[in-house]
């Protein structure tokens, strides 16, 4: 179907709207994102590239900020930062 | 060898944008660069949802379709040495040199540590709006929007435009500010359209001045937050929490190059003169950077800026409108100043530095922040203190501190040729 890309989370396959960027991805999936060093779960903050909350490994490249890279079709993201 | 630009600007916003047009026009050539995939900074910020407008598109357009302009799409400076920027993109790093250098870096938005503010949900007034041009799913959440400034309409308005359900908007802001900021608006007709603009977007949602968001409470995400205000404290459930404390401005690059920095409260600003010349030659800066301004300000130093840096002299009607804006963001600035209970939020127990997980109590027994950072690691994260350093600043705990390179975090074959000494 045109105007979506399909790409993987954790291993796992989604189809989401083209565009758009990993964070909101990540979140259109329902998946979570890094956990902090104690643990915690931890999600977008700044949403422009400066907090780091949202750091994901895309493509095997990890410290990526997801709300600066918009998703691409097999695409491969993994939350472990 | 580097690549030369006549005029290299770093960041597309606004000022950046402004900067770019000018300058090109006067035939210089423009090299345009922002971290972001897409120019527009974060007013005019590309939507995914939605086309851009009027003087949005316009300004876009030009610096898409103009010969003279070279746009750089996700390129974030990292370091600087011998008058050129190390530029790294998706790709590679290069080096990038000037004939002048045009710092339009923008700002990022006060996020101030109070409980609960580490959980999944709860993010920047500024920064869900971002999230939500990007995509971010907002159909049929319950969002409360909270913290200062008038960015919090804008911000509601757009939240709401993307399908959340805005539950309210709290002002920290007592009732006698806002009704001064309302009187005093009459100078300044455009904003008083604007605001009219915003009320009717945000028809039925709740406004509450002298309310401050004090927790929030959740799982593994946000499920309520807890709301101080005049008539004392409530818990409102909610999905998501958008609340920012209004704006810093961006001067890591023009610090790591040497500018001249001078206080603006709390924080810094880059000093610059009414042709927007820093204090080293050829080296310009524009809008929020000197000092958050707003949009109109960053238009009219974009333009003055990418004149000068064009070797042109700007039209004096840029001077005028620079004046006219910077004299509406004092009046702003007057009237949502932080009160003191806002500085407060944060509990011995509350983490200040969200990437090495350090609480507030654990910064106690230091004064500075350097000694601060290497014996709890707060600042030392992938943000390299950004969240941390700025809050702090603003709770009076640590003045802001110098700047290091590398500005990011960077690839080790992009820092591999670089002597940072």
């Amino acid at each position: 179907m045109s105007g979506q890309v399909q790409f993987v989370i954790d291993g796992e396959t989604f189809r989401v709207k083209a565009g758009i960027s990993v964070a909101a991805a990540l979140a259109a999936a329902g998946r979570p994102f890094r956990r902090s060093p104690n643990g915690q779960p931890r999600a977008p903050l700044c949403g422009m590239g400066v907090c780091f909350e949202c750091r994901v490994r895309i493509d095997g490249v990890a410290q990526q900020r997801a709300c600066m890279v918009p998703v691409r079709d097999g695409m491969t993201v993994d939350s472990d930062g | 060898m580097a690549e030369r630009y006549d005029v290299l600007i770093v960041g597309a916003g606004p000022a950046g944008l402004a900067a770019a047009r000018a300058a090109a026009a006067a035939g210089a050539r423009v090299g345009l660069l922002d971290a972001q995939a897409h120019a527009g900074g974060q007013v005019w910020r590309h939507d995914v949802d939605h086309r851009a407008t009027g003087l949005a598109r316009r300004r876009l357009a030009f610096v898409q379709a103009h010969p003279g302009v070279d746009w750089l799409a996700s390129s974030t400076v990292v370091a600087a040495a011998g008058g050129k920027l190390l530029v790294e993109d998706p790709h590679a790093a290069r080096w990038l040199d000037y004939g002048a250098l045009v710092l339009a870096t923008g700002a990022h938005e006060l996020l101030l540590p109070f409980p609960g503010w580490t959980l999944p949900g709860v993010t920047g007034a500024g920064g869900l709006q971002a999230l939500a041009k990007q995509g971010w799913p907002l159909a049929g959440r319950r969002v409360v929007v909270a913290g200062s400034g008038p960015l919090l309409l804008a911000a509601a308005a757009s939240i709401r435009r993307h399908g959340g359900h805005v539950a309210g908007i709290h002002e920290q802001a007592g009732h006698d500010d806002l009704r001064g900021f309302v009187r005093g608006l009459w100078r300044w007709p455009g904003k008083i359209l604007q605001a009219a603009a915003l009320r009717a977007r945000l028809a039925g949602v709740p406004y509450h001045g002298d309310s401050v968001v004090v927790a929030a409470h959740g799982d593994d995400r946000l499920r309520e937050i807890e709301v101080e205000g005049p008539r004392g404290r409530r818990r409102l459930a909610c999905d998501q929490l958008a609340v920012g404390y209004g704006l810093v401005p961006e001067v890591r690059l023009a610090g790591l190059l040497g500018c001249r920095l001078e206080p603006a409260g709390a924080h810094q600003r880059v000093w610059v003169d009414d042709m927007q010349r820093t204090s080293l030659a050829n080296v310009y800066a524009t809008g929020e950077t000197c000092g958050i301004g707003g949009r109109d300000c960053a238009l009219a130093e974009g333009a003055i800026a990418g004149h000068a840096a064009a070797g042109r002299t700007p039209p004096a009607a840029w001077q005028r409108r620079r004046h006219h804006a910077r004299a509406f963001a004092a009046h702003l600035a007057r009237h949502f100043a932080l009160a003191e209970r806002v500085r407060r939020l944060a509990q011995p127990d509350t983490i200040v530095c969200r990437c090495e997980d350090a609480p507030m109590r654990a910064l106690d027994s230091y004064s500075d922040a350097r000694a601060a950072k290497l014996a709890t690691r707060a600042g030392m994260g992938a943000c390299q203190g950004r969240i941390c350093g700025s809050a702090l600043a603003a709770l009076g705990r640590f003045p802001s501190g110098s700047h290091r390179p590398p500005l990011f975090p960077a690839r080790l074959d992009t820092l591999g040729d670089t002597d940072f000494t």
